[in-house]
């Protein structure tokens, strides 16, 4: 786990844990900062942030962490290619307008990115379809269809297909159960979350 | 509380009228080159201090001051008797912490609180009117930085401005990037718009449309320009303020009367307050420092200094940058703080950036807007 006091979200404790100290970093939809701080504190590393909500960027600058009130989809524009070691986009692909163009950037300003989702293929999900024919609700998926911010679910596999598609190198990848790890075989079945280490 | 003897002060009241201060003022030894090429002789520098300096220095938070603004930042105004411009954010306790920080304050040259301004008195004796040479930003920062040098401060904190205080902030980062460990922009932007260039005209025509104004040479003959001061005043006044605030604050209700006169009084409310706002200016500032200081602030090009590349602006400094812009100020729009942020992200400084919602225009910076303390707070933190 990553030196911090706050226990981190098992998905950014997993990215935490694998960033190299010292390094680069812009958290892209970086909500409070904790994973920044935890990166910030735990590792040496020059973390920035970019978030949507100005509450939350006003929470980030009180920690002294560098964080610019702006929308992903539109404002990753203005940094330059390579500006980063990692670009790190945890649980928010799904809410892009175009997670296809969302990847090639994040691509572009980092020289690797991490990429965290809910994964719309787990178990619940598919019975909640299949024998309620209705949009899934479920403990990490809670919103109703009409008011959910991911407009583009995907699963594992979806992912997996696009990266080939771009030609995108998978370095690692995790698979998150209910706080626990599973394994790549079982998880577009069983995992709740995966985190993919990526890179061109 | 205040610098004492050891520094080259003197508590200073010149006899023209328009440079008054009851500040601590710095007279400096040597000429102050500017940007227009002349060099200003006896340069006096009006200041005001808060809170205590540290042994080491070390905890000095520079405020710059807007257009029309002083160094009277948390102490009463000499001449109106109204609290510091800045009180609520300034003092002990308050989200620029005098328990904890210096916080200096210097009337920018050009002005009339006390620093050298086309009210002074010129080496012949007479006041330079309209013989001041023409500033701009960076000569006032420069002037700021004889102060530092003066009281035997290399390393400011933070430098903090609101709109022509953010411009201050931004050309001493960009000038002299080893002075500022934190540079906090808030309302402002890095190269004035056309759309202020042509405010800021209306007032300095309307000045010198008053016959008045006699070309400057006012001082001394008991007239001055205070109508033509007074209508740039109210047209800069409503620049300051969001159509919201405006129709909250007035909406169309008219002023002590039941009626519309059908003349030419001011009927209704908001041409009232503004004729008040615009005559009460006129009691505490000159004419041709208005003149001066809108001149600099037109001139103010961050970019066309640095030889049209923004970034380069600030890739000598080290310095974390915060910069701040609120929803309804269409003077200095969000828009001009993001391309400020997007130079600063091109040069790979640490900056902050939030667009903070607030009904008040470009005066929310001076207002009651919580969510500014936050971030204020935590900056300087």
């Amino acid at each position: 786990m990553a030196e911090t006091n706050t226990p981190l979200r098992p998905d950014l404790a997993l990215i935490a844990d694998h960033v190299a100290p010292g390094s680069r970093v812009l958290d892209i939809g970086c909500g409070d900062g904790t994973l920044m701080a935890a990166l910030r504190d735990g590792k040496g590393v020059d973390a920035r942030g970019m978030e949507i909500d100005p509450a939350k960027v006003a929470q980030c600058v009180s920690k002294g962490l560098s964080v610019i009130q702006g929308d992903a989809n539109t404002d990753l524009a203005f940094y330059p290619d390579g500006s980063f070691d990692y670009a790190i986009l945890s649980q928010t692909l799904q809410t892009t307008f175009r997670p296809d163009v969302m990847l090639d950037e994040l691509l572009r300003v980092g020289r690797k990115a991490f990429v965290s989702f809910p994964n719309f293929a787990h178990w619940r999900v598919r019975m909640a379809l299949m024998w309620r024919g209705r949009m899934p609700v479920t403990r990490h998926l809670t919103y109703s269809w009409y008011d959910t911010p991911n407009i583009h679910h995907l699963t594992i596999a979806d992912f997996r297909d696009l990266l080939d598609r771009k030609g995108v190198k998978v370095e690692r990848c995790w698979f998150v159960a209910n706080g626990r790890e599973v394994g790549a075989a079982v998880a577009n079945w069983r995992a709740q979350n995966a985190v993919f280490q990526i890179s061109r | 509380m205040t610098v004492g003897g050891a520094y080259p002060n003197s508590r200073g009241t010149m006899a023209n009228g328009a440079t008054v201060t009851a500040s601590d003022v710095l007279e400096l030894s040597q000429p102050l080159p500017l940007d227009g090429g002349q060099r200003l002789e006896g340069v006096r520098i009006a200041y005001e201090a808060y809170g205590e300096l540290a042994p080491a220095k070390d905890n000095v938070v520079f405020v710059a001051h807007a257009t029309t603004g002083d160094q009277y930042v948390a102490s009463p105004h000499p001449i109106t008797g109204k609290p510091g411009w800045w009180d609520r954010m300034v003092g002990p306790g308050k989200p620029i912490d005098t328990d904890r920080f210096y916080v200096l304050s210097a009337n920018v040259i050009g002005s009339c609180m006390g620093s050298t301004g086309p009210g002074s008195l010129a080496p012949d004796g007479k006041p330079y009117a309209m013989r001041f040479p023409v500033i701009t930003i960076r000569d006032m920062v420069r002037a700021h930085v004889a102060l530092f040098d003066a009281l035997g401060i290399e390393r400011l904190h933070a430098i903090v401005g609101g709109s022509m205080g953010g411009m201050q902030a931004l050309s001493l980062a960009a000038n002299w990037p080893h002075i500022p460990e934190r540079v906090l922009v808030i309302a402002s932007t890095a190269a004035m718009a056309a759309q202020n260039i042509a405010f800021q005209e209306v007032g300095r025509q309307a000045i010198m449309a008053d016959p008045d104004w006699q070309g400057g040479n006012y001082y001394g003959t008991g007239k001055s320009p205070d109508a033509g001061l007074a209508v740039a005043r109210m047209a800069a006044h409503i620049t300051y303020l969001s159509e919201e605030s405006l129709t909250g604050k007035f909406g169309r209700r008219l002023q002590n009367r039941d009626a519309k006169s059908f003349g030419f009084d001011a009927d209704f409310q908001v041409e009232s307050y503004l004729r008040h706002q615009g005559l009460s200016f006129t009691t505490r500032f000159d004419a041709n420092s208005y003149l001066y200081i809108t001149r600099a602030m037109s001139y103010f090009d961050l970019e066309e200094e640095q030889g049209g590349k923004l970034a380069e602006a600030f890739a000598k400094t080290d310095a974390r940058f915060c910069v701040i812009s609120f929803d309804t100020d269409w003077l200095y729009p969000t828009e001009q703080s993001r391309k400020l942020v997007h130079a600063l992200n091109a040069a790979g400084a640490p900056v902050s950036f939030v667009e903070l919602s607030a009904p008040y225009g470009h005066d929310s910076f001076l207002l009651d807007v919580p969510a500014l303390d936050s971030v204020v707070t935590g900056f300087l933190d």
